[in-house]
């Protein structure tokens, strides 16, 4: 069994986070490596994820490594009736660590008790996705210089929104002021508020964009989800309040950066792209150096 | 004045006693007594003072790991048990739930792993001073202790 694998952002504190963010710099300025070499790597998506497998699959090229895998569970074992043990179990005796995305919540914890090699979760079900909690780090870091004291507004579904709830708890440990931007139906859960107060966070709650941006570091913007919605005029109407159009960034904070984990829908107007203040595509880009810290140090190498 | 015993007194062993009626065969079937093999007395929907109906569970000659007795806490916070020795209370055993519980709650989250492979569930007990909750270990859902499903 292996203690090196990471299936959740509170698998790290703080140290290992920081250790992950300073060896993420390193591999943006030099990316291309042969550490991995000899080594293979299994990317397991039993839900497809185009954009989360060609990450830590570029990842470990760049490095090196060779990559075995499948990208949808329609052509792996599983459509079989094979269970997560025994494809964990087979693919474990051919590769060196396995990068999993599982439509289940709690399948990556369970393929990392079971598994001999180390597993990286990317994607269990609504539940964690560490890489991109890490890769925002990172983001939040390169942009800001620093991760201490920020003020932080984080709009759209909080409620529904993995990537916002892993950042609350990755921020925790660095003084943030939160500042929650969402519809009355999509309002941050009750777990997440009882863990500001508990963790001394301050934090305010808000349902409109608007003004409520002007003293931010950071916006972190993330989808609103139709399906989310009973009412569908009720999903009109917030998909008009939650869409951040350029000329709302006017009173904005210089050092303002608008991240998004991506895909958007309409929640950012095009007309923001060419804002220097908007960050989300290099954002994705950083995940590709964090990807490669991350299975650096599962491998210890 | 001499009270009048519904059920019969127990020479030694283990009572169950103020388990609400309606959860006495959760606990029947949580301590597996439907397949164990002492004699064990059931009696259900006796009246009771302070919880209207209640039920209560006898069992001859078997004295329960605390851990085992300490998963009642789920289901039925407030039964009483009492260990008993040539008919004396020999312990009043206060109830206080495990810090971990393997196996007899079932997930409440439906996308959870353990609900769609034969995988046995653990969870956490969180405790704060103002509620109780059980985190799932895998998919890290808090369930709230009126919310559990017994197995």
């Amino acid at each position: 069994m292996s203690n090196r694998s990471l299936v959740s952002i509170s698998d790290y504190n703080k140290e290992e986070i920081l250790e992950i963010l300073d060896a993420a710099a390193d591999f943006e300025a030099n990316p291309n490596r042969s550490t991995l070499k000899g080594k293979v790597i299994a990317t397991l998506f039993f839900e497809p994820s185009t954009r989360t497998r060609l990450s830590f699959e570029t990842a470990v090229l760049r490095l090196g490594g060779s990559v075995i895998g499948f990208s949808d569970a329609a052509t792996s074992s599983s459509v079989k009736g094979e269970t997560l043990n025994d494809t964990i179990r087979m693919v474990s005796c051919y590769a060196d660590a396995i990068v999993m995305r599982h439509p289940f919540e709690g399948a990556a914890r369970y393929a990392a008790e079971i598994s001999p090699v180390p597993i990286i979760n990317a994607g269990d079900g609504a539940n964690q996705h560490p890489s991109q909690t890490l890769l925002d780090l990172y983001s939040i870091l390169k942009t800001q210089g620093t991760l201490e004291n920020l003020k932080i507004c984080v709009a759209g579904d909080l409620k529904y929104g993995r990537t916002v709830h892993s950042l609350i708890m990755a921020m925790s440990y660095f003084h943030p002021t939160f500042r929650f931007i969402a519809p009355e139906e999509l309002k941050l859960n009750e777990e997440y508020r009882i863990f500001c107060l508990m963790n001394n966070i301050p934090f305010e709650e808000t349902t409109e964009l608007n003004d409520n941006i002007n003293d931010a570091d950071i916006l972190y913007m993330t989808r609103v989800q139709r399906e989310r919605f009973q009412d569908l005029m009720e999903y009109e109407r917030v998909k008009n309040v939650y869409t951040l159009k350029n000329s709302m960034l006017e009173n904005t904070k210089p050092n303002l950066r608008i991240l998004h984990p991506l895909p958007r829908v309409s929640e950012i107007a095009p007309d923001v792209d060419k804002n220097e203040k908007a960050y989300y595509f290099q954002q994705a880009q950083n995940g590709l150096y964090i990807r490669q810290a991350i299975i650096s140090k599962v491998l210890s190498v | 004045m001499e009270k009048e015993l519904k059920v019969a007194a127990l020479r030694n062993g283990t009572v169950i006693d103020h388990i609400p009626a309606d959860k006495l065969y959760k606990v029947v079937f949580m301590l597996h007594l439907d397949t164990c093999d002492n004699q064990i007395t059931i009696g259900n929907n006796l009246e009771s003072a302070k919880i209207g109906k209640k039920g209560i569970i006898k069992i001859s000659g078997k004295v329960f790991a605390e851990d085992e007795t300490n998963k009642i806490a789920l289901i039925a916070p407030n039964a009483k048990i009492n260990i008993i020795k040539d008919f004396q209370v020999i312990e009043k055993r206060p109830l206080s739930l495990p810090d971990e519980i393997h196996e007899i709650v079932q997930c409440n989250n439906p996308n959870c792993i353990t609900n769609h492979q034969n995988i046995p569930t653990f969870f956490q007990v969180i405790k704060d001073e103002n509620d109780t909750m059980l985190k799932c270990h895998y998919c890290e859902r808090l369930i709230k202790l009126e919310e559990v499903k017994i197995k």
